[in-house]
């Protein structure tokens, strides 16, 4: 076989898979902008990282280029049936310094940006704001160090309503599908924000896509993680460490706002802490209560329990009927606050607001058929919750 | 050959299923039970895929509870992993090893049929906790705790599956060892040994080293359930976070514990079908160990997000970048082997030239994965899910596919379909593609993994890859039917099988009588693939 002949097939091949290369990433839109790949981002950190990630793909597609081609020209040059006659060398120590050395170089030469890419994105120092977000099963919680201000954020009732099996609605005329919530994360652009990371019962993962990175929320410990936005806007995310059932079902929606608007989110925060307070304390007519424990129902408890009340056997008992919705006050008042144990029964005197759990207590207790006529004020929920 | 009669002659089976099967101690049965067994675990795993991809063909939870499809995923794993794949390469290593060293059986043939047997009772036992109260554990096949601590019923019956199928492969790995150290023919030296002897020496050592450590982490959860520690539990002055430390320690090595017998097959039938030696054979050699000893250090890659110091971080990028160096020697002398060879290309020499594209394109993915700020942004999603199934599904299943269409004939003494073969392999190789490539895709544009349901806009690129899974599935049934007809019938293999093939096991009929080399044979470079070349 003569030497032009390898080189000519070699090149003839090399184009060939340059080709079907260049279809598999431009066809799906990879290259183009189609959301297909990585994003690049809206903080300095995520442009880094993107850039990384570009660099080491176009790497590995080069030196997949350059293999494949001569593993191909041998496959057409080399075979039998062309009356190719075997070699018969057996090694080459020369070849083999080159192979192992080259690769050597190129690591290197990826190791240095890489290192100096992470030290950057693990600088927790000097941070202007500290939000600390704290995952539970299956929602998150976001404490504003200094600020006073502490909400939960699950995901929003007309996807919850969507993602029960067999719910029969079609998830694309749900405004952003599983990636919505009800209380979002604010932050102010330019301004570094600090996180303080945990969890309260098992491991969750805080994952924005455009700030470049996740950051894994661990029970009993606390990790740090910084962003400083550069964009404003609505960015969206999911859990994305295995936690259980509800881990498909626990996004995260982050809204960058101007310094400005940021000022006046915190007052509008601030003044719904004091109206939360205001409704504690007043008495509530059972019109109210029924009106607003219908709501929270459907948004806390319908996924279990279903919206008519009935249940779901075995896991899931009906609430019509019930023993519990329908005998002693106290004793529906702990399960509700503080869970069961061994079931899938959470508990809801951390996430829910003392005048939620009274209008969901007094809900039950008076809807699908059950006729106690108790009324629960949020009174009393908050001396349960003090005693 | 006078040889051959003497073999024929005593070449009497035990009678009757229950003494040829059950209590057999005979390295070829106990390898064909190992390689039917782990067949049929291909097709339960693969079912539980089947019922993942289902309910990911569009958005939306259609046919199953979050709740079961944590379970599928977390049990397809395991069984995939446990039952499957590992216990494949263990009948290969049964089947192939005596033959290609000249022993006449494994070192320890009753220790052989226990830890065989052990499997089926261990996987009986997994698969029941589907129908347990709460269902089969859900938290990943990676255990983390504290959620793994929250499975019903059947935790510990889980949990003790786990430890039997434990025993069962450090058991299994002893064998191994023990066969190729004591065993070996008069004059077939450690550097004469074939490739695929050497690799599974390597993968025992790897066994033995790390499946003590994941029945310590499996015991460490069954005490912190029922007995009050707090090993994992941070109330308790525990750290979940050392469940993963440890879970990877063992986990890293597991996952090539999974390739490198597969490097060997490999490495046996691309000199074959390229009539022509392997190229570099030492350095093969070194490379499997070095890539065995870095499986060792480099643990923490799995878990960069969960908050580890900068140092370490660092230290486990790069160690982890130094893998590819010795997995890219691998890649570079098959292609070395190929070149000026005068190959052809039957089914064996197909699934092992698929085996080494994907895998390489596993191999990348990886490399992309160490890069510690890009894998902030990979890890845990779509992505992790494809550089996994190239390495684990084109990579070790192509290479057990491969190795199985090589070594059929000296099984069964029978060709198979060659047409229908290449059939599986065309069908196989697109759909897998199909089915795995598109996941790159869905992970970078941000889907995490183990999700029951997503947003719309992964739409497109999950029902492509169901559409794949199916058709990839269905191919399989292909191989049942190819392998069942071959063992039924068909063209009489020779004794020599393949024109390129060297090798003891191919001095001996096809099929191997029950009895092989009960006299060692004569080595010299005449029958070994790899003579002095020192
Ligand atoms: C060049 C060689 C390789 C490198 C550099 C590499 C690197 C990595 C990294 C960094 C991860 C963690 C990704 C993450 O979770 O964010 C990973 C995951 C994984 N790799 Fe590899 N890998 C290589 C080859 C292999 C091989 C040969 C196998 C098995 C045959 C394998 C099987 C796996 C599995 C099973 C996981 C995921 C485990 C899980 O989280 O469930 N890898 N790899
Ligand atoms: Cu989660
Ligand atoms: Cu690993």
């Amino acid at each position: 076989m003569k030497k032009e002949n390898t080189l000519l097939v070699g090149l003839a091949m090399t184009a060939a898979i340059t080709v079907v290369t260049y279809a598999i990433l431009v066809a799906p839109g990879f290259l183009t902008d189609s959301g297909m790949n990585m994003t690049e981002g809206v903080t300095n950190s995520s442009k880094a990282v993107y850039d990384l990630h570009m660099i080491i793909l176009w790497i590995c597609i080069v030196i997949g280029i350059l293999v494949f081609a001569a593993m191909f020209t041998s496959i057409f040059l080399h075979r039998k049936s062309r009356g190719a006659v075997a070699a018969k060398f057996t090694h080459s120590t020369k070849a083999e310094i080159i192979w192992t050395t080259i690769p050597i170089l190129i690591l290197v030469v990826m190791a240095v940006p890489s290192t100096i890419t992470l030290i950057e994105l693990e600088d927790n120092s000097n941070p202007d704001i500290i939000i600390k977000i704290t995952g539970y099963q299956w929602k998150w919680k976001y404490d504003y160090i200094d600020e006073d201000i502490s909400f939960y954020s699950s995901l929003k009732a007309d996807s919850n309503a969507a993602r029960l099996t067999g719910a029969n609605i079609d998830p694309t005329t749900v405004d952003n599908y599983l990636l919505d919530v009800d209380n979002r994360i604010v932050i102010p652009i330019g301004k570094k924000i600090g996180f303080l990371i945990t969890a309260d019962d098992v491991i969750h993962s805080w994952w924005v896509p455009a700030l470049g990175w996740k950051q894994d929320a661990v029970p009993g410990f606390i990790n740090q993680a910084w962003t400083r936005v550069n964009e404003v806007g609505v960015y969206r995310g999911q859990c994305a460490e295995l936690c259980g059932r509800g881990h498909g079902f626990m996004p995260i929606v982050l809204e960058a706002k101007s310094e400005e608007d940021y000022a006046a989110w915190l007052v509008e925060q601030k003044s719904a802490l004091t109206v939360t307070q205001a409704e504690t304390q007043r008495i509530w007519s059972k019109t109210e209560l029924m009106a607003k424990g219908e709501a929270v129902y459907e948004q806390q408890c319908a996924g279990c329990h279903q919206t008519d009340g009935q249940g779901l056997a075995p896991a899931f008992p009906a609430m019509a009927g019930n023993p519990v919705t329908n005998g002693s006050i106290s004793k529906h008042i702990d399960i509700v606050m503080n869970g069961s144990e061994g079931t899938a029964m959470q508990a809801f005197s951390k996430t829910l607001t003392d005048a939620e759990i009274a209008a969901a207590l007094t809900y039950t207790r008076n809807a699908f058929g059950n006729q106690t006529g108790d009324l629960i004020q949020p009174a009393t929920i908050a001396k349960h919750n003090n005693g | 050959m006078t040889t051959i009669t003497h073999e024929d002659h005593h070449d009497h089976k035990p009678q009757g299923f229950l003494n040829r099967w059950v209590f057999s101690t005979n390295h070829k049965d106990i390898g064909t039970l190992y390689l039917v067994f782990a067949l049929l675990m291909f097709f339960i795993g693969g079912a539980m895929a089947m019922i993942i991809r289902a309910e990911l063909f569009m958005p939306g939870m259609q046919l199953v509870q979050p709740e079961f499809f944590n379970q599928m995923t977390t049990v397809h794993a395991l069984v995939m992993v446990f039952g499957a794949v590992m216990p494949a390469f263990v009948g290969f290593a049964n089947w192939m090893i005596p033959l290609m060293i000249g022993a006449p059986d494994m070192a320890l043939p009753r220790m052989n049929n226990w830890s065989f047997w052990i499997l089926p009772f261990a996987f009986t036992m997994l698969v029941s906790t589907l129908f347990m109260d709460g269902g089969a554990p859900a938290g990943g096949w990676t255990l983390y705790p504290p959620l793994v601590l929250q499975t019903g019923d059947s935790f510990i019956f889980a949990m003790f599956a786990i430890h039997m199928l434990g025993i069962s492969s450090i058991m299994g790995a002893i064998n191994v060892i023990a066969t190729i150290l004591n065993m070996r023919a008069p004059g077939m030296t450690l550097l004469r040994m074939p490739l695929f002897v050497w690799t599974w020496l390597i993968t025992a050592f790897l066994l033995i080293a790390v499946m003590p450590v994941l029945a310590g982490a499996v015991t460490m959860l069954i005490t912190d359930r029922f007995f009050l520690t707090s090993f994992f539990n941070a109330a308790g002055g525990g750290d979940p976070v050392l469940f993963q430390h440890i879970f990877w320690f063992f986990g890293h090595p597991e996952v090539y514990i999974m390739i490198l017998p597969a490097f060997g097959i490999i490495s046996e039938i691309i000199p074959t079908f390229a009539r022509k030696p392997l190229f570099g054979y030492t350095s093969m050699v070194y490379a499997t160990v070095s890539i065995a000893f870095l499986s060792f250090i480099v643990w923490a890659h799995h878990m960069f997000t969960v908050g580890m110091p900068l140092g370490a971080e660092i230290y486990f990028m790069l160690a982890t970048m130094m893998i590819s160096i010795p997995t890219g020697v691998k890649v570079f002398n098959w292609i070395a082997t190929m070149w000026r060879g005068s190959m052809t290309f039957e089914t064996p020499m197909l699934f092992a030239l698929g085996f080494v594209v994907l895998f390489t394109i596993g191999g990348f993915s990886g490399l992309m994965l160490a890069i510690v700020p890009a894998d902030f942004q990979y890890h845990d999603t779509y992505f992790v899910v494809a550089h996994f199934h190239y390495v684990l599904v084109t990579g070790s299943v192509f290479a057990l596919m491969a190795g199985t269409y090589y070594w059929l004939p000296k099984w069964t003494g029978h060709m198979y379909n060659e047409r229908l073969g290449k059939w599986h392999f065309w069908l196989s190789v697109v759909f897998v593609n199909v089915l795995f490539f598109p996941q790159h895709y869905l992970g970078l544009a941000g889907m995490p993994r183990r999700i029951p349901d997503y947003s719309p806009q992964f739409a497109d690129f999950n029902m492509l890859s169901s559409i794949g899974g199916f058709a990839f599935g269905l191919t399989q049934l292909m191989f049942v039917y190819i392998v069942w007809k071959c063992a039924r019938g068909g063209e009489t293999a020779t004794a020599q099988v393949w024109e390129g093939a060297k090798g003891l096991e191919w001095t001996v009929p096809s099929p191997a009588p029950f009895h092989t080399f009960e006299t060692p044979p004569k080595i010299d470079d005449s029958v070994v693939a790899h003579g002095n070349h020192m």
